[in-house]
């Protein structure tokens, strides 16, 4: 574990971090997020409209409504029912939002930044991790339309030994609450009837990653409605669990697949990390996005031979697009993807967002003898136009906006989710500012 | 891994053949939190038993099926615990966790020469370099352990390092994951502040209960916390108090 999640110390020394850019589409559909730097963005596809949020929090600060984070958002969500929404970072703050009216309706203050969010089946209940591994709970009960006297503070129920935690989900049934953490792991804790209490019982531990983990996603089909897991880490590989045993099912190594892997630097030899993971509702599909690679790898998932394997890898190297952040709906077959950062340094832009749909994203249609798979053409993606110029920013992206920002994304995510190595020098260093050292017991 | 020449190690006692504690000395205390670099077994079935029990499993073993480590001594510093258990419980594999290198290192060669010594002896003990906050998980399966030790902790006072210390709500989940129904989880300190702790901790936690104090009397081991370790007759010598915590694991809340 490096020291600067550990001591806030370590805080002021770090290097201001860029973010990547994150997608979240509304379960049925109706809407869909993106996140890029501190900017939330919100396009209703039902109406046709861009979205204004509201957080009363903010207006009686008479702050005008422009950033409702003050830095970067590091995980952004939709409960299971579609009623509430999520998003958190490096401002430490929770912000919990109902998409009817989208105004805020709670403010969760973490005493750490948050890395990443989930919300119990029933969305009872919203929980959060936070940069040293501690995973907390808030429920939801008797949040009104109105934010005054919402504003409750997270009960921490269980905690990965000071390692950040890069992803947390509910199990599909609601009866487990899985973390993934960079050193590797994978717990699986029965989340209990009264979070309030802790969530002490763990289930399993899902063991075989050799790299962080970075993302988790649930496979289930109406024969297997409890589900499989799968996850992505920077081991390049895919893993299919069985979360009640924590026994590893199948492993797929995806890095392999993406063929011509850039071969400019030493630390590109390595096989490109698993950014983000997406199944279909079906179970039958997993759409997986790595580090450098533009386009994505469809993985085809048989949960009754619980195996994957690698389906159809569709390149986007025209304009290389390299996702960060994949969403879709349970209804809807298009595969929302985002690519983009906060803060670009090697332009003059503060950030870059593109999105691109992918149509057909089930099984069926990608079985059939002619698919091909269609990354959609701007002005066909549903929402048009109109959303395009609401979630990116704008309509046209310059190309070399986009090739530095192809630099800059490979660049946050490995900050994001690789561990840094302080040369020898600069540990001592960072020994020697820690006041913890300087008064020793005993 | 466990191999060294014998004779002609200097940090060696020329008469007994066990290790010179000096040649082994190490800083007092270690940060748990700290970035270290060694080795650690991707998971439970990853633990390389043929090289810890030699004579109890041929290189290719393998782990499933056959005996698995039952107890376990965390922070077992310079390993007098687990030499103790040793002969009392001769058919129980056992291992310390050590966070310290140096201190990991002598309890090796103190192990391999008390083999030496004791043919056929001291073969169900071993130690490994670890962060036991951390890897617990990657060592031992769920409901693996019968005993876990925890003998005179350090302390870490301030309030804000109370979570570097290896009894807390949170890392009790784990003891309790790793331990089998009916496993005992064995603290002891003579730091009064975090005696109250670790026994408040062990308390509010729904899935330990107290051993009656018939129950303490009875268990042989009991009698080794305050003895058996090097920190324990240390404190001993001094005519320090002791407070000890020892709680059974007991089946979670019915979902
Ligand atoms: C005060 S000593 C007690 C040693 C021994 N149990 C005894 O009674 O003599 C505490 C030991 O725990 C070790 N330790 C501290 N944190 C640890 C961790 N996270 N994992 C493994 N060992 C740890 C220290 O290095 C030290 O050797």
């Amino acid at each position: 574990m490096e020291d600067t999640n550990i001591d806030d110390s370590g805080d002021k020394i770090r290097e201001k971090e860029i973010a990547p850019a994150l997608i979240a589409v509304h379960p049925t559909h109706q809407s869909v997020a993106v996140a890029v730097g501190s900017d939330l963005r919100v396009f209703n596809i039902q109406e046709g409209c861009a979205v204004t949020l509201v957080d009363e929090n903010d207006v009686a600060e008479r702050k005008p409504s422009t950033n409702l984070h003050k830095d970067s958002i590091r995980a952004i969500r939709y409960g299971a029912n579609g009623k509430l929404f999520v998003s958190a970072g490096d401002d430490k703050l929770v912000k919990i939002w109902a998409t009817d009216s989208w105004h805020c309706i709670s403010t969760v203050e973490s005493e750490k930044r948050v890395s990443a969010v989930a919300l119990s089946s029933d969305g009872s209940f919203v929980c959060y991790a936070d940069k040293f591994g501690v995973v907390y709970v808030v429920d939801t009960e008797g949040f009104s339309g109105k934010q005054t006297s919402n504003n409750k503070k997270g009960t921490p129920i269980l905690s990965h030994y000071c390692s950040i935690i890069t992803s947390l989900e509910f199990s599909p049934d609601g009866r487990f609450i899985i973390s993934a953490d960079r050193d590797f792991k994978i717990r699986v804790t029965v989340f209990p009837k009264n979070p309030l209490d802790g969530a002490h019982e763990i289930q399993s531990f899902c063991l075989g990653h050799t790299e962080f983990v970075s993302c988790l996603a649930f496979v289930c089909s109406q024969d297997y409605p409890q589900g499989l897991l799968v996850s992505g880490s920077g081991d390049s590989t895919v893993r299919m669990w069985d979360f009640i045993s924590g026994s590893l099912l199948d492993t797929c190594v995806v890095g392999n697949e993406a063929g011509f892997l850039e071969s400019d630097g030493k630390e590109d030899e390595c096989l490109p990390a698993v950014t983000d993971l997406c199944a279909t509702n079906d179970g039958s599909l997993v759409a997986v996005a790595l580090q450098s690679f533009p386009g994505i790898i469809l993985l085809s998932c048989n949960i009754c031979a619980r195996s994957l394997s690698v389906l159809q890898v569709i390149s986007i190297s025209e304009e290389a697009f390299i996702p960060t952040s994949l969403g879709s709906a349970s209804i809807e077959q298009f595969l929302w993807m985002v690519m983009g950062v906060s803060s670009l340094r090697s332009s003059d832009s503060i950030s870059l967002a593109r999105v691109r749909v992918l149509s057909g994203f089930c099984k069926s249609s990608i079985a059939t003898v002619e698919y091909k798979a269609s990354i959609l053409d701007d002005k066909d993606i549903p929402g048009g136009e109109s959303i395009l110029q609401k979630l990116q920013g704008t309509l046209s992206i310059q190309k070399q906006v986009f090739s530095s920002a192809a630099e800059a994304v490979k660049t946050a995510m490995r900050n994001l989710l690789i561990k840094k190595q302080y040369s020898a020098d600069k540990r001592e260093y960072r020994k020697r500012g820690r006041n913890d050292r300087k008064n020793k017991h005993r | 891994m466990m191999e060294r020449e014998f004779d002609v190690n200097p940090t060696r006692s020329k008469s007994t053949g066990l290790p010179r504690k000096r040649f082994y000395r190490a800083r007092a205390h270690s940060n748990p939190l700290s970035d270290s670099h060694f080795p650690v077994p991707i998971a439970p079935s990853q633990v390389d038993y043929p090289s810890h029990y030699p004579e109890i499993f041929s290189p290719l073993d393998r782990v499933d099926g056959l005996r698995k480590i039952e107890f376990a001594d965390i922070g077992c510093g310079f390993g007098g615990l687990l030499i103790s258990l040793a002969t009392l419980f001769p058919e129980t594999l056992m291992i310390g966790m050590e966070l310290r290198d140096k201190v990991t290192e002598y309890v090796k060669e103190r192990i391999l020469a008390l083999r030496t010594g004791n043919p056929g002896q001291y073969q169900n003990i071993s130690v490994v370099r670890t962060n036991s906050m951390k890897y617990i998980p990657n060592y031992f399966e769920k409901g693996q352990l019968k005993k876990m030790f925890f003998l005179f902790p350090d302390p870490h006072f301030k309030e804000k390092n109370h979570r570097r210390r290896v009894i807390s709500p949170h890392l009790l989940d784990e003891y309790a994951y790793a331990l089998a129904v009916g496993g005992i989880i064995y603290t002891i300190t003579d730091v009064e502040e975090l005696g109250e702790w670790m026994k408040s901790c062990l308390e509010s936690h729904p899935m330990f209960e107290a051993l009656t104090v018939q129950e303490l009397e009875d268990d042989p081991v009991v009698k080794l916390l305050s003895t058996a370790t090097e920190e324990g007759q240390k404190v001993a010598r001094n005519g320090g108090q002791t407070y000890q915590a020892v709680y059974r694991r007991i089946s979670g809340p019915i979902h």
